[in-house]
């Protein structure tokens, strides 16, 4: 199985991207032609649980474990081609669902992300994507949360008015809470300072800091005050 | 609700159809021996007085015309000459499986009153890219012989057939009562002939476009219908991708008091939606269109959705949601406590958006939708919809290495969950032969098996064994079972399952499977009412097809492309069976592997083979 030999060597190079980049000629009736895509798919597919199952024992799985965080990386060469018409799937139906998915602005899973509150006993999580706009955000915190906050805007105006410029200088020392979040790169930032779009992109877990340790964040939250006005 | 169910269904097979299709009437006559030769020897004796066939013959005419069902029809024409002639006589509604299985001169020379048509072309492969485009199933000369012979025709339910504007212009032509188009899965023909029916068919009553190719012509087919009270009563064209006129839609709802259905297309917005929902209440099925907007509108302006849905308190059936904004889905939950039929299949709905609504949906009984719902979803379903018998979950990303957000774990749940469920269909990553086990004795009224496991080859991702044991469950515990699509690694084990317990089988799909022969023989040999045969890229040969000889004239068609046939054996099977067509499709260059059949497709037919076939196709 001369396929599957030069497919071990594929498979144990260090990627970032998802596995793949072996071209299958789509299945036309060559006799001996199923049985090597067989051994790529098989190869590609399978939990490392799966390897006893696998008709090719002497393939090495890649740890699938590592595909699903992996960023689709654009220099790494295209997954695999598809078998013609497999899985069975109308074209119809997938011709509609490319087009859904321009119009509702792309296939993105749901972006959920932990809320923590400080004080409060447990976390929640909440989709980013079902919120169009910081507003959007803090309302639907603010509901959440609402038996947690005190203070002058813990009520009927939500907690804390993001955008609103004279807010955050007025209050930036008498905050009850501070909203901040995790970016990936790990740092800790004051929620508002993104456009939206760029936010739930970035955004991977919101702390609700008590405003007394949120001082830190104030100094940035100024300078951003002062570059505005 | 089997009408909605009906009209839903992207590839339904009809459950009652007997193996005694049209064709076969008049093949078992002459071929194989049974007792209708005995029967005509008996009704010439009766011929020889007249008086008592004249009464008989009019008791006969009265009698049949209450049979509806074309099984009973089919076995009735089979008892003598005398019962086939009347029974010819008042049969109006015909089911034609095979397009190809007969000529349109051979329907009007048999039946002389008929005022419906249903007829089906392609077979399903076909869907999958798998045929060539061009290779037949031309409504043409269906619609010529018919406009001659049936002026009172009333209704056409095509299926996979090529139907062009001028086929369309001459139904629209030639058939003054006509009342009922239904085109499911066609092509070849755009918006002008659809407004060249709408307007001369002053009769129609439905309309239904179900996931048919139509090609945009700018043509406002809207505005085509007559401007008086339409007879309309149901209206889907969720499948044209051609902007509307919505003002002429607008004005369509308001004088067709008689419409209960309407699907709208993805060109038609939630405001749009809004206002037609507030003109047409008595709505019982409901495609939303769109279920978007474009620009943003000011809140304040916002239409009350939810109110509108609160109006319409007949909508059992509902679906579209074609470019869903999932903020807006919550207006639909005044209407799901009544909801019999959803589609959500082409909703990216995730879990958190899809449970609220399902939890209300007690009464569901048909159910669609993407594997974005996840395991999670399913297990929602699972718990709320006791009532479920038709389950449909279709790939977001229909690709062979996605992430399957469904696994056995869904399957798992609905089975212990929906213990009516009848018809499933599940595409999914993963699978163990556990779950489908559970099903097999949760679900004992299950009549249609598909799933689809996406990888090809894959076993048990559990216990790594192939999927023979879940398989072989759902033939053995299924006794209702008609229909099965298989799918992950199986070995010939599962083949000998089926053909030991899949009595009543109609139709199997098989992909990637098998490991020889004997695993299409055990089919062949085992499975006494297989009637259509769909097989690709699996390692069956020469031996495996000759074994099933006995059966191709029982069965509507035979399908096996990328498996290890040689163009002699199929020469030899044309040869010994003259009423069978054997179609062997190839691609354009097919000079290397000149004994190496690519594709080949037989069916039965009464009058050889066809006179339209490409030139990529050799009939043997």
């Amino acid at each position: 199985m001369i396929g599957s030999v030069e497919l071990n060597l594929k498979e144990t190079e260090l990627c970032l991207g998802l596995p793949g980049g072996d071209t299958v000629a789509p299945v036309t009736g060559n006799k001996r032609g199923f049985s090597e895509t067989v051994d790529l798919k098989l190869n590609l597919n399978n939990e490392p649980e799966n390897k006893e199952g696998s008709t090719t024992h002497d393939v090495v799985t890649f740890d699938s474990k590592e595909k699903s965080s992996c960023p689709k990386d654009p220099a790494k060469p295209p997954s695999k081609a598809q078998v013609v018409g497999w899985p069975p799937v109308r074209s119809y139906r997938k011709n509609v669902m490319v087009s859904c998915q321009k119009s509702s602005g792309g296939p993105e899973a749901a972006a959920f992300v932990k809320v923590s509150m400080d004080g409060a006993p447990y976390l929640r999580k909440v989709d980013l994507r079902m919120y169009k706009s910081y507003d959007e955000l803090s309302n639907a915190l603010s509901n959440m949360f609402s038996s947690f906050t005190m203070g002058k805007h813990g009520g009927e105006e939500g907690m804390i008015d993001f955008m609103n410029e004279r807010k955050l200088m007025d209050l930036v020392n008498s905050w009850d809470y501070v909203p901040s979040y995790e970016d990936k790169d790990g740092d800790w930032m004051l929620v508002g300072d993104v456009p939206w779009p760029m936010f739930v992109d970035t955004c991977k877990r919101l702390r609700l800091m008590k405003g007394s340790d949120a001082i830190g964040l104030a100094p940035r939250a100024m300078e951003k005050c002062k570059s505005r006005a | 609700m089997t009408q909605d169910r009906s009209e839903m269904s992207e590839d339904d097979d009809d459950q009652q159809s007997s193996p005694l299709d049209l064709p076969s009437t008049a093949i078992a006559s002459s071929s194989t021996p049974n007792k209708s030769r005995n029967c005509i020897s008996s009704s010439v004796t009766l011929k020889s007085q007249t008086f008592p066939d004249h009464v008989l013959e009019n008791v006969l005419e009265n009698v049949l015309q209450f049979l509806d069902s074309r099984c009973d029809r089919n076995a009735a024409s089979l008892v003598c000459k005398s019962w086939w002639r009347v029974e010819a006589l008042t049969r109006s509604e015909v089911f034609i499986g095979n397009c190809y299985a007969l000529s349109p001169a051979r329907l009007t020379q048999r039946f002389k009153r008929v005022r419906s048509l249903v007829l089906k072309g392609k077979p399903r492969f076909a869907d999958f890219n798998l045929m060539p485009p061009d290779w037949g199933a031309n409504f043409a000369p269906w619609v010529s012989t018919m406009a001659k012979a049936y002026p009172w025709l009333e209704k056409v339910d095509l299926k996979r057939m090529f139907v062009t504007d001028d086929d369309l212009a001459l139904l629209a032509d030639s058939f003054p009562g006509f009342k009922e188009l239904i085109l499911v899965c066609c092509e070849g023909f755009g918006t002008s002939g659809i407004a060249i029916v709408t307007n001369k068919c002053r009769k129609l009553k439905v309309l239904d476009l179900i996931e048919s190719e139509v090609t945009d012509d700018e043509v406002d087919w809207i505005s085509c219908f007559p401007e008086d009270v339409t007879c309309l009563e149901s209206l889907a064209f969720d499948c044209v991708e051609a902007p509307i006129n919505f003002k002429a839609l607008e004005g369509l709802v308001a004088r067709s008091p008689f419409l209960k259905k309407l699907r709208l297309n993805r060109f038609v917005s939630l405001v749009e939606l809004h206002r037609l929902l507030l003109g047409a209440p008595q709505l019982t099925s409901l495609g939303t269109g769109s279920f978007s907007h474009d620009e943003e509108p000011r809140s304040e302006q916002e239409p009350d959705y939810a109110a509108a849905f609160r109006a319409c308190k007949s909508v059992v059936c509902l679906s579209g949601f074609r470019e869903l904004m999932p903020e807006y889905l919550p207006a639909i939950f005044p209407v799901c406590a009544n909801l019999t039929s959803l589609n959500f299949s082409y909703a990216n709905i995730s879990p958190d958006m899809f449970k609220p609504i399902i939890l209300n949906c007690h009464k569901l009984q048909v159910f669609w939708a993407l594997d974005s719902i996840c395991d999670e979803g399913l297990q929602a379903v699972a718990a709320t919809c006791k009532e479920l018998r038709e389950l449909r979950i279709f790939p977001f990303d229909p690709r062979e290495d996605s992430e399957g957000p469904v696994s056995e774990l869904g399957l798992q749940a609905i089975s212990e969950g929906c213990r009516k469920l009848e018809s499933i269909l599940y595409f999914c990553q993963r699978m163990t032969n556990a779950a489908v086990i559970a099903m097999s004795e949760n679900c004992p009224e299950l009549t249609v098996f598909r799933l689809c496991i996406m990888g090809r080859h894959r076993p048990d991702h559990v216990t790594g064994k192939p999927m023979d044991e879940g398989f072989g469950a759902i033939v053995k515990n299924c006794k209702k079972l008609t229909r099965l699509a298989v799918s992950g690694l199986l070995t010939d084990q599962a083949f000998r399952y089926m053909g030991e317990y899949g009595k009543l089988v109609r139709t199997l799909s098989v992909a990637f499977a098998g490991d020889s022969d004997m695993a299409l023989r055990h089919v062949l040999e085992g499975c006494p009412r297989l009637q259509k045969l769909e097989i690709r890229d699996s390692p069956f040969g020469d031996v495996a097809l000759r074994s099933g000889m006995h059966r191709y004239y029982n069965m509507r068609f035979v399908w096996m492309s990328a498996c290890s046939l040689s163009k002699g054996c199929c020469k030899d099977i044309a040869r010994v069976m003259p009423n069978l067509v054997v179609e062997v499709i190839g691609s354009d260059d097919d000079d290397d592997n000149r004994d190496y059949v690519e594709t080949l497709y037989m069916y039965r037919s009464l009058d050889g083979p066809r006179n339209d076939a490409p030139k990529f196709v050799t009939i043997l």
